[in-house]
Formats: C-alpha cells, sequence, structure tokens
C-alpha cells in the first residue's frame, strides 16, 4: 500500500508538469493580441512595445513559460492586465465562492444521485426505476443554464422565495453564514448540482445492476446473508468505480460554471474565467486555468488513493 | 432406517419470462444424513436448478417451484425470510463451481468465512477469525495465517475453492451441497479437492449432494447416484447397482460414452442427439427421439418408474419386469 501511495504521488509530478505547459500554450495558441484591449485604439508603435516588454510579451516562448511556472511554483501568477491587481488573489477569491455553491450542489447532487442509483439498481425494470431513471437523464440532457433561467422565473420572480442572483448584500466579501446570503447559494446550487446527479445515478445503477448479477450474490445468500448484509458487499464492490466518476464531477464543479456563475452573477471561478475570455486577459487566463486543472489533478490523486484502499485488486497495478 | 435429511417429493421448477422454461419436472429423491448422494447430467438437465432449489437460491420473482421439499425437518419452502437466512449456511451450504465468481473480490477470505461465523453464531468478530483460521486448516490450505488476508484474487484455483470449502463449513451445516465443485479446475487439483471433500464428509459426518457432469466424478465420491435428464430423474440407486447393471439407455449411453478403457483408433461411443428444449413440460419420454429402443408408447405417455428394490428406479419400459428380458 506505501509503495502504491508513493507511486501515485510521484506520478503527479510529471502530470502536473504536462498540465501547466498545456495551459500556457493554449492561451498562446489562441488568435489575437492581450494588449488590444488595454491600448487605446491609436497607441504609437513605441508604447506597444514598451508595454510589452513590461508584461514579458517581447521574450521567447520558452522563456516566457519557465518564469512563468517559476513564480507560479512560488504562488505568484502574475498581474492581470485588466485590474492591475495579482491573479492569484483573484483566482483564490473566486475559488473561494465556487467553492460554497460546488460544495453545496455536491452534497444534493452526490446524495440523490447515489439514492436515485441504487434504488433503480436494485429494483430493475420496476416503477421506481423507470422514475429514477427518467429523472437521471433529465438531468443529463436538461441545458443547466435554461433550468438556471426557469428556476429564476418560478422560484425568484413568480413566488419571490429566493433572490435571482448575486453574492448577497455587500457582495461576495460581506458573505456570512446566515439565512440572508445563504438563500442565494440555493438556486445556483441547485442547477449546478443536476449534472452530477444524472451522472451519478446512471453509473451507480448500473454498477449495482452489474454486481447483482455476479455470482457472489447468491453466493452470500448461501451463507445465510439477508438484504442489508448483502447491501454492505454491494456497497464496496461499487464504491471502487463510483468514487472515480465522483472525483469528476467534484472536479467539475470546484472548476465551476461560466453559464450558471454568468446566470446567478455568481462572482466564482466560472465568471472569472469568462471576464478574462473576453477581456483577452492572459495572466489571469493562465492563472485561473491551471489552479482549476491542478484542483483536478488533486482529485484525480485523491480518489486513486482511495480506490487502492477500498479494491485490493487497484493496488497491484 | 432413520428419518432422511433431505427430502424432495414430486419437486417442479418453471422459470417464467419471454419464454417458459419448465427446468425440473417431477423430482423426488431421499438423502440419508451422513451419505453421499451424486447428482448426473449434462448442461441443462436440470441438475444445479434441483440443487439450488434445495437453498431457495432461484430468483423468487420469476421461479415457480411445485411439490416439497424437507430438509432436517424443516418445509424449506415454506419458511420465512428470517428462518430461510439461518437455515441457509446453519443447515444446509452450498460450494460453487467456480470459487473465483463466487468469492467477494474485495473482502479478504478470513472476512468472509468470519462473516459466516458472526451470522449463524453468537461470538464475537475476534472469535469469528480466529475458528476461519481452525477451518483453513481443515480444508489443509498451506500457511492458513496468511491465506486468512489474502483476497481471493492472490490465490491460486484450488486454494480458493478450499477456501470456498472453508466457508461453507463455517456453520457446521449437516447438508453440504456440491455443484460441480471441481470442474473448474484443473485436473490434478480435481482430485485433491474431491478427496479432500470426501474425508471432510466422513470426518465432520455430512450429508452431501454432488453435483457434476463427470461419472468418473460422481463414482468416486458417491454412495448414490441419480441421472437426471430432461429435468426428470430417470434411474437411481447404489454407484455399484448403477456401474453393474445400468437399466436406462442414457444411463447406458453415458456409460458407454466415458474414455476410460478405450483404445487408440477405436470409435468413441456417443449418444446421438441433443436434450430437447424444455419449454414445455414433458407429456412422453424425453429421451425417446435419442433412444434406439423407443417404441410407440414411449411417445405416447411418460413412461412408469419403475421400482428395483429399495432405491433402485428407473423411469423406462425397458425395465419393467414384462420387459426386462428384452
Amino acid at each position: 500500500m506505501l509503495t502504491y501511495l508513493a507511486k501515485r504521488i510521484l506520478y503527479v509530478l510529471p502530470v502536473a508538469f504536462g498540465v501547466s505547459l498545456f495551459c500556457f500554450l493554449l492561451v498562446h495558441i489562441a488568435p489575437g493580441d492581450p494588449l488590444t484591449s488595454v491600448l487605446p485604439p491609436d497607441a504609437s508603435q513605441a508604447m506597444q512595445d514598451e508595454l510589452r516588454k513590461i508584461y514579458g510579451f517581447d521574450r521567447p516562448l520558452p522563456v516566457q513559460f519557465g518564469l512563468w511556472l517559476w513564480k507560479a511554483v512560488q504562488g505568484d501568477l502574475g498581474t492581470s492586465i485588466a485590474t492591475g491587481r495579482p491573479v492569484a488573489a483573484e483566482v483564490w477569491r473566486a475559488v473561494g465562492n465556487t467553492l460554497l455553491i460546488a460544495l453545496l450542489a455536491t452534497v444534493i447532487g452526490f446524495v440523490l444521485g447515489l439514492f436515485f442509483g441504487f434504488v433503480a439498481g436494485y429494483f430493475r425494470g420496476s416503477f421506481l426505476d423507470k422514475f429514477a431513471s427518467m429523472l437521471a437523464v433529465l438531468g443529463v440532457s436538461v441545458p443547466h443554464y435554461w433550468l438556471g433561467m426557469v428556476l429564476v422565473i418560478v422560484f425568484s420572480v413568480q413566488l419571490g422565495w429566493l433572490p435571482p442572483g448575486g453574492a448577497g448584500p455587500g457582495g461576495s466579501a460581506a458573505w456570512k453564514w446566515d439565512w440572508e446570503h445563504v438563500s442565494y447559494m440555493v438556486l445556483p446550487a441547485i442547477t449546478m448540482s443536476v449534472i452530477p446527479m444524472g451522472i451519478i445515478a446512471r453509473t451507480v445503477r448500473a454498477l449495482v445492476a452489474d454486481i447483482l448479477n455476479q455470482e457472489f450474490v447468491p453466493a452470500l445468500r448461501a451463507k445465510g446473508l439477508m438484504d442489508f448484509g448483502v447491501f454492505r458487499h454491494v456497497v464496496k464492490n461499487a464504491a471502487p468505480t463510483a468514487l472515480a466518476v465522483m472525483g469528476l464531477q467534484l472536479g467539475y464543479l470546484l472548476g465551476g460554471s461560466i453559464l450558471i456563475e454568468t446566470v446567478f452573477s455568481w462572482p466564482g471561478t466560472g465568471f472569472l474565467l469568462g471576464n478574462a475570455i473576453f477581456q483577452r486577459d492572459l495572466p489571469l487566463l493562465q492563472g485561473t486555468i491551471l489552479v482549476l486543472a491542478m484542483f483536478f489533478v488533486g482529485l484525480n490523486v485523491l480518489v486513486d488513493i482511495m480506490q487502492g484502499l477500498l479494491d485490493p485488486r487497484v493496488r497491484r497495478r | 432406517m432413520s428419518a432422511p435429511l433431505v427430502s424432495m417429493e414430486n419437486v417442479t421448477v418453471r422459470f417464467r419470462g419471454a419464454q417458459v422454461v419448465h427446468a425440473v419436472n417431477g423430482v423426488s429423491l431421499t438423502l440419508e444424513p451422513g451419505k453421499v448422494l451424486g447428482i448426473l447430467g449434462e448442461s441443462g438437465s436440470g441438475k444445479s436448478v434441483t440443487l439450488k432449489t434445495l437453498l431457495r437460491l432461484l430468483p423468487e420473482s420469476r421461479t415457480d417451484i411445485g411439490g416439497t421439499v424437507a430438509v432436517d425437518g424443516r418445509d424449506v419452502l415454506a419458511l420465512n425470510p428470517q428462518d430461510l437466512a439461518d437455515y441457509r449456511g446453519g443447515v444446509a451450504s452450498m460450494i460453487f463451481q467456480d470459487p473465483m465468481l463466487a468469492l467477494d473480490p474485495v473482502y479478504t477470505i478470513g472476512e468472509q468465512i468470519a462473516e459466516a461465523i458472526v451470522r449463524h453464531e453468537k461470538i464475537g468478530r475476534k472469535a469469528a477469525m480466529a475458528r476461519a483460521l481452525e477451518l483453513l486448516e481443515l480444508v489443509r490450505i498451506p500457511s492458513p495465517e496468511r491465506r486468512l488476508k489474502a483476497y481471493p484474487h492472490e490465490m491460486s484455483g484450488g486454494m480458493r475453492q478450499r477456501a470456498m470449502i472453508a466457508l461453507a463449513l463455517a456453520a457446521r451445516p449437516k447438508l453440504l451441497l456440491a455443484d460441480e465443485p471441481t470442474t473448474a479446475l484443473d485436473a490434478t487439483v480435481q482430485i485433491q479437492i474431491l478427496l479432500l471433500l470426501r474425508q471432510l464428509q466422513r470426518d465432520l459426518g455430512m450429508g452431501v449432494i454432488f453435483v457434476t457432469h463427470d461419472i468418473g466424478v460422481a463414482v468416486e465420491v458417491s454412495d448414490r447416484l441419480a441421472v437426471m435428464y430432461a429435468g426428470q430423474i430417470v434411474e437411481t440407486g447404489t454407484v455399484r447397482e448403477l456401474i453393474a447393471d445400468p437399466r436406462h439407455p442414457y444411463t447406458r449411453g453415458l456409460l458407454a460414452a466415458n474414455l476410460h478403457g478405450a483404445r487408440k483408433g477405436e470409435r468413441l461411443e456417443a449418444i446421438p442427439g441433443a436434450p430437447p428444449a424444455l419449454t414445455e413440460p414433458p407429456t412422453s419420454c424425453s429421451f425417446a427421439p435419442r433412444c434406439k429402443h423407443a417404441q410407440e408408447r414411449c411417445r405416447a405417455a411418460l413412461p412408469p418408474a419403475v421400482a428395483l428394490g429399495e432405491g433402485r428406479v428407473v423411469r423406462c419400459i425397458l425395465a419393467e419386469p414384462s420387459l426386462a428380458a428384452a
């Protein structure tokens, strides 16, 4: 187990390097000059060159990447071209905001997804299965920005129960854990939770159905186990795969959703990313993508380790 | 004569589904305590289904079971869920064909055996683990302490089947049901497992029903044999009687198809044709289409069950006294 752990953690280094290189290049491949948005249209060539020099865009790409990476490792992601503020601070504030709704969405999506998945898998072909599967398909296929708008229309405009958007009175800087603020999380979190709920429900349904068809299930009954005893075995067998899917979904949720955060004006990573793209704010864009990608890498390691703990066959690979 | 450990009376099993399958059609059998009954038959003859009926392991929603099944004084078909769970593993337990599939891959062998012990006996986990170790020693697994913490995929096929046997013996059952326990194993390992089963059966005084398609295996372990064809027992008797004097043409065919004693270059005897699809319950002799002795009567009605003595029954008109000379 210890060698497995060490191996998993060592594998992260090349992956993280590759990811950072990709983040850096991706932004440079895209057409357009980051400076055009901040410079006045009639800026002289000298002025352009000067600014380019300040931001370091005049140097060869490998050097730029090296410098960027070296600073990034130390926690400095440069300064935003659009606002002039440090990228790291901007990203971390947005990450904190996204975490709020993402974690709530995770709880809703995972609990409902697991519940529907187990119910549908256990009672395959029954009315319950059809109902749960229908919800799962709806969850996966409904466009979530559309769902977000419908929820706003129903619960904010028509019923007036929940605020339609924003991060509460005083913005995200004045966040407090009271209903006045928390009520702002509810609609975006529900909207976000729908896709992971559907994906997890479908995955778990297939897993449970597959496990129940395996021969060790009658063998468990043959030694006298009743429903709960068998359920324990089904859960442990389903857990590694379910965890892998849940880890990925958590990654997506932490990345925030440009569309959902835009619909609800929620100042999270998705919102930030959207702004960075439209303003061609290269350092901000790179920094945000890098942080989100590292979240993904970290989550995957965590899932790998948990899979190894749960399934002895994984450790041998 | 003591009360039988197992008594099946005219048992029928029918699977409902897109197509109805009459898997077992009127099976009656008895097993005395401490004896071994071998059920012999080819794939689809209903031998495994008969065995699973004894533990009520068939999917209840799609299965109709008729007749009576009594084990150790219990009416198995009438047990409520709690009593059924106590009965499974506690009174009767089963060894499955492929231990790789029948063991849970994500729990250790020790955990799986201890789970069965804790389920049936009022002892703690630690004591159960100690019992599990004794059981692994009983089935003669090498270095049992290490195997207790091993996962199924970390063991060889023979060792897995030994672990499966230990698991089946966990709660000291009176009846052991073995569903082709050597079919998935290498030939050399097969013999070891057979010898082990035979010895455990004698030492622990268990009744055993052993299902196999291998006539050599059946003869090796059994006191009595029952030959199944198309969901019916066509002939039953002691091993000696069946080998020395097979009466049913199907039994004769099975014995003749055996490789033992065959010479190189000699054509092997085989039974022509294939067993029938069991979409309808039989109304005539199921073997008639493949039988060279078949007569008009065989195709018109079910053959009589001719009793030839204590526990010796043949379902064939050839066994009738008037035709016995034929």
